[in-house]
């Protein structure tokens, strides 16, 4: 535990390294990639302190009432079975630690779970730069991404089958208005024929989703057969994808990369190999993906975003390639 | 039994004759030979549940499918991508079934059918239970739906294979036909249900015997906490059972007979059945860890020579337990896309549970707090479990909030969590109350470096076990994987060693109950504990007469908990 708590705070204070893959032999969240994901983090390391310390007070209050009231130190018990004061104070100071994590836990949970609202971010942040708030506005601006909401939301609709993923890009479309539409396989399915070095092993797809960097992503799950759910560790997000509902859900990821991320549903025979490989480039090159997706050539799609990923990060994805 | 009752006492019972093999056993309605026929079968059950889960360690010790795809190659004939596809559905079945046989048919028997048949009587100072008859056929009702959950095992399930590979919570449309349109789910559904009548009627006859038959003067406060834990539990089966046979019985008719409660393209809704599930499942979990309670409640104070320190706290800290366990269900699916007010509410009411809980794990330290405390083997055990349960407790403080558990959901964090509590939790309780009252039901002792051995085998074992999983979870790994990437080998394996040292533990615990039967150092006084232990079994001898207190005891005013 102590090396948790040592872990998790040195992580607190280093510079984000944007790693996407999980890490062997690590104790502690994938870097966060999303703003979702600091907050998730940042409340975690709190809630960690927390239980860290209440599991040490019961330890030593019982490694202590071991020696100090062993048979051997003392020979007789006493005869005592209540104690108002004591019995009062381990009601109320528990509740009022929960009242604590209640208060940390409701703004992160309504921050993830809202779709935010991009024309009031847009109006909020001219009228604290209006009125010369500058205070305010950066503190606005740390949950809050004016640039992006000027520009609107990515729309996805992510589509779980046994045992892929859809994506449908509903904004983009061709001459005949039909939405850009692919499936997403994993390239290895745990038999001795999966093809080697093509990235990282039962997290690598064919053709991966790919979304601009700094952009309002806003996503749709749905399902084909059974229940899947959408994750991506890195992004703290996951959303079942339920035959017959729609679950809506959002992010933002500012640094170019790679993401993976695994199916969190059970849902037949191939759940372990249905990865969610989410590529996140600048929006010229998310256009340039876009316009080859449309072509019909998704070779060359996904072989554009591949290239240009690597080049862009290339000291932070070395190994992810 | 007092003398002159014997006298007076013109049947067999003066002789403590007991009935021949067949109507003792098989026609039982003794409470005492119930509940040992419920610790045997549980026994047997917990070798089934404890081998499916040392299939998953040794699957996931190493990343690629190995010992799953040998089973099938070696046992079954199958080669190449069919033995590969057989292989991946069999490791669904394996973590399925383990969770179903370790939950209906482990602890629940052991500790429900098994310490309480043999314990809650003996306590209240009933001579039997209220309806030995249907005490009967609980037993072989849940015997019964054992069997028919192993049958399920090995007949067409899924597309993959035999058996119901769907994860213990049976979500549709994986185990309606779209997922598993074979037999051994609608099997699966069938053994539940003959489970949960047999528990349906268990938990009629702890409500019933505990209301009516307790002995003259023991009031509900006077109570031993113990029979306070299977009285809660009782009526948490009571209410709660009856919503699983509901969604079951609905999961059955979409099944078989064109209803389409589960179905969306008929207007159903597959997250209807996780929330009529949820709402029997989470009282579930609190039906499983009750009976824990209690019997760490009497192993600490008999160890630490006290009474039990704030005794009514601990009464109706079980029971807020048991109420509030109602109202939180849907803390289980904060994915499934619900209202975010509403999962707020299931944050709040989540949190709640840890009030009563903490003062569980308080009272119990101050019960020891100025004691005399003998390190007895049953103590060793009931120590542990405050320990393991404190951890597995405070993780569940974390995944109540349902913003980190949107990156916790679904991953080996949660794994790590209800293994805390219910694998080291319920299971630690079991043991405890296994050597506390080992002597009492068997009549005989067991070896004390054996039993001590198995308690700190067990210990580090479990720990070692399910510690690494919490780091595996953070990392993003999801529960139910045969295979993984390599980034989560080093933790997967050490836990698979850690199951290793539990193996041996629990080889070492068959050792000790072998010595212990063949040694047969008979008990020598009804009571091996001395003064701490002031619970009415502790007054007859070991193990207790066929037909205990023909003459009632009287519980005098002064203590009687």
């Amino acid at each position: 535990m102590r090396h948790l708590t040592a872990a998790l705070s040195a992580c607190l204070f280093a510079a984000p390294a944007w790693a996407a893959l999980p890490e062997d032999g690590a104790l502690n969240f994938q870097p966060a990639a999303t703003r979702i994901a600091e907050r998730v983090h940042e409340f975690h390391n709190v809630l960690l302190w927390i239980i860290t310390l209440i599991t040490a007070l019961v330890t030593v209050l019982l490694v202590w009432v071991m020696i100090r009231y062993s048979k051997a130190a003392n020979k007789t018990p006493r005869k005592f079975s209540h104690n108002t004061t004591v019995e009062v104070i381990w009601t109320v100071v528990p509740a009022l630690i929960l009242v604590g994590i209640a208060s940390l836990s409701f703004p992160n949970l309504y921050y993830q779970n809202v779709t935010p609202n991009l024309g009031q971010i847009a109006a909020t942040s001219n009228a604290l730069l209006a009125e010369g708030k500058t205070a305010e506005h950066l503190a606005y601006t740390k949950n809050h991404f004016p640039d992006a909401a000027e520009k609107g939301f990515v729309n996805v609709k992510i589509q779980g089958n046994q045992w892929n993923w859809t994506y449908t890009y509903m904004d983009i479309q061709d001459e005949s208005g039909s939405a850009l539409e692919f499936v997403s396989n994993g390239l290895h399915k745990g038999r001795a024929s999966d093809p080697v070095d093509v990235g990282p092993r039962n997290l690598a797809t064919d053709y991966p989703m790919v979304i601009p960097a700094g952009r309002y992503i806003r996503y749709y799950t749905a399902a084909a057969d059974v229940i899947h759910a959408f994750t991506v560790p890195a992004f703290a997000v996951k959303t079942d994808a339920i035959p017959g509902r729609l679950n809506e859900g959002w992010f933002l990821v500012d640094e170019p990369g790679v993401y993976y991320g695994q199916c969190s549903e059970i849902c037949g025979i191939d759940h372990a190999y249905m990865p969610i490989e989410v590529r996140v480039v600048t929006q010229a090159q998310f256009d340039r993906w876009a316009e080859l997706m449309k072509t019909g050539d998704f070779d060359a799609a996904a072989a554009s975003v591949r290239e240009v990923a690597a080049l862009e990060s290339d000291t932070q994805f070395a190994s992810s390639n | 039994m007092p003398m002159d009752e014997i006298a007076l006492d013109h049947s067999h019972d003066a002789h403590d004759h007991k009935p021949g093999f067949v109507t003792r056993w098989f026609f039982s309605t003794n409470h005492k030979d119930i509940g040992t026929l419920y610790l045997v079968f549980a026994i047997i059950a917990g070798i089934v549940g404890y081998s499916l889960s040392g299939l998953i360690r040794w699957e996931l010790a190493e990343p690629g499918i190995g010992p799953m795809l040998w089973i099938q190659t070696n046992f079954f004939g199958l080669e190449g991508d069919a033995a590969i596809t057989a292989a991946k559905h069999f490791y669904n079945v394996v973590i399925s079934y383990h969770g179903l046989v370790m939950i209906f048919f482990m602890v629940m028997p052991a500790l429900i059918g098994g310490f309480g048949n043999w314990f809650v009587p003996l306590m209240i100072g009933a001579p039997d239970m209220a309806f030995p008859r249907m005490n009967n056929i609980s037993l072989w009702l849940t015997v019964g739906a054992f069997i028919l959950a192993c049958i399920s095992m090995v007949v067409p399930g899924g597309p993959g294979g035999n058996g119901f590979g769907g994860g213990w919570t049976l979500y549709p449309p994986l185990s309606s036909t779209v997922g598993h349109p074979g037999p051994a789910m609608d099997l699966l559904i069938l053994s539940l249900h003959t489970a949960g009548i047999a528990s349906i009627l268990g938990a009629i006859n702890f409500i019933v015997t505990i209301l009516n038959m307790r002995a003259p003067g023991m009031t509900m406060h006077k109570m031993p906490l113990f029979a306070w834990s299977i009285l809660v539990t009782a009526v948490l089966l009571l209410l709660a059972l009856p919503v699983l046979a509901g969604a079951l019985t609905m999961l059955l008719t979409d099944r078989n007979f064109g209803s389409q409660f589960f179905i969306p393209n008929g207007g159903g809704d597959p997250v209807m059945f996780q929330h009529l599930f949820w709402f029997f499942g989470h009282p579930e979990v609190y039906i499983m860890i009750l009976p824990a309670f209690g019997i760490v409640s009497h192993i600490v104070s008999t160890f630490s020579k006290k009474p039990i320190f704030g005794y009514l706290g601990m009464a109706y800290a079980m029971v807020s337990i048991g109420v509030i366990g109602f109202v939180v269900w849907a803390h289980h699916m904060y994915t499934v896309g619900m209202n975010v007010d509403l999962k707020a509410y299931f944050v709040a009411a989540t949190m709640v549970i840890a009030v009563p809980t903490g003062i569980k794990i308080f009272s119990w330290i101050a019960t020891m707090w100025g004691g005399s405390i003998d390190f007895k083997v049953p103590m060793l055990w009931a120590i542990g479990f405050i320990f393991l349960f404190t951890v597995g407790g405070v993780t569940g403080v974390v995944l109540a909030n349902a913003g980190v558990d949107h990156a916790l959901h679904d991953t080996y964090y949660v794994v790590a969590h209800f293994h805390y509590v219910l694998s080291l939790g319920a299971v630690f309780g079991l043991f405890a109350g296994w050597y506390y009252w080992f002597e009492k039901m068997f009549g005989v002792k067991y070896n004390s470096i054996l039993a001590g051995l198995h308690f700190w085998l067990m210990f580090i074992g479990s720990n070692v076990l399910f510690f690494p999983q919490h780091f595996l979870g953070l990392q993003g790994m999801p529960r139910r994987y045969i295979d993984y990437n390599e980034g989560f080998s080093t933790w997967h394996y050490v836990s698979s060693i850690g199951y290793a040292i539990t193996l041996v533990a629990t080889i070492i615990f068959f050792i000790s109950i072998a010595e212990a039967a063949i040694r047969r150092r008979k008990a020598t006084s009804g009571n091996p504990w001395g003064e701490g232990a002031t619970t009415l079994e502790w007054t007859l001898p070991s193990p207790p007469p066929f037909h205990q207190y023909n003459e009632l005891p009287v519980v005098n005013t002064k203590g009687g908990h």
